[in-house]
């Protein structure tokens, strides 16, 4: 089965490339954009077949390297 | 005193720092690679800077779960000293041996050139050389040096006196424009609880010598020697 995790930034930390994006887009000409936040997705194939299971061992791979948990926020999706 | 360099693919100031330890303690330290999860008595390890494992994924995350750093951890736990430099700092914070995070500089920019350090801390072996308060001139080469930590953890080491240097102005202000990468109170060095793991952007080990233009630096590893002796 496949998992997807989601890291971002936490509210409050800085995002400076969150910024420049901000930025960037402005100068493109496209009006609207109240703020930009930028972080990253990761693709996991997993051998397990139990959801649960997938899930808490991802949630595990999470905490222990995928996400900073002093910056960063993880969320992960089983599909 | 005994000492060793980790060494990391990727690691670039591993011999940097050998040289100015040497010069320091009269011989060579130990180099030990990454896969090594032995360590042999040691006083003092260091994690050196560079780029290890090509900053993937996050500065020093795949670093701080290399076998050797399991045993780093575990021996700094018992108290031996470790001081982690530049990419060395980023390690040990993702580690957990030192509070907060490393994260992109608030420029965008990698920033190379000298800064100014205000020496707060001097009750440790690492700055014990050098006067409370003096401010010292040591080079920062990185993109990822931007210090946070939440409010409560900034507070805590703010008042256990454990912000070790601070990017300052010549003068030894704090100021804005003193910050080269947007650090929370312009942290650019932090110690542990029992002040036996220094980590911090600076690198003391490219000042350490009159040919490489100071030698600022010099006194972290005379003091370590002094410590250890």
């Amino acid at each position: 089965m496949k998992a997807r995790v989601h890291v971002t930034l936490k509210t409050g930390v800085l995002d400076p490339q969150g910024k420049a994006i901000h930025h960037a887009l402005e100068s493109l000409g496209f009006g609207g954009v109240n703020d930009v936040r930028q972080g990253k997705v990761i693709e996991i194939e997993l051998a397990e077949t139990d959801p649960g299971k997938a899930r808490a061992s991802v949630e595990d791979m999470c905490a222990k390297l995928l996400a900073n948990t002093v910056i960063e926020n993880y969320s992960v999706e089983i599909d | 005193m005994k000492a060793a360099v980790i060494v990391f693919p990727g690691s670039n100031c591993d011999r940097d720092v050998a040289v100015a330890l040497e010069a320091a303690m009269g011989r060579t330290p130990k180099m030990v690679w990454h896969g090594d999860a032995d360590l042999p008595e040691l006083d003092l390890i260091v994690v050196p800077g560079g780029f290890s494992y090509g900053d993937y994924l996050r500065c020093g995350a795949m670093a701080a779960h290399s076998p050797v750093m399991r045993e780093v951890v575990a021996r700094a736990k018992k108290g031996v000293a470790v001081l982690g430099i530049c990419n060395g700092f980023q390690i040990l914070a993702e580690a957990g041996l030192l509070p907060g995070a490393l994260m992109r500089n608030a420029s965008l920019r990698f920033v190379c050139r000298d800064v100014w350090l205000k020496v707060e801390d001097t009750e440790s072996a690492f700055t014990r050389s050098y006067a409370p308060g003096e401010v010292v001139r040591f080079p920062i080469a990185h993109a990822d040096g931007n210090y946070f930590a939440d409010d409560e953890t900034l507070d805590r080491l703010e008042g256990e006196g454990r912000v070790a240097v601070r990017y300052v102005t010549p003068g030894g202000d704090a100021t804005e424009d003193a910050n080269p990468n947007g650090s929370q109170r312009n942290i650019a060095g932090i110690v542990n609880e029992k002040r036996t793991v220094l980590g911090l952007m600076p690198h003391p080990e490219r000042l350490a010598e009159p040919a490489l233009g100071g030698t600022d630096g010099r006194k972290m590893f005379a003091g370590l020697v002094e410590a250890f002796a």
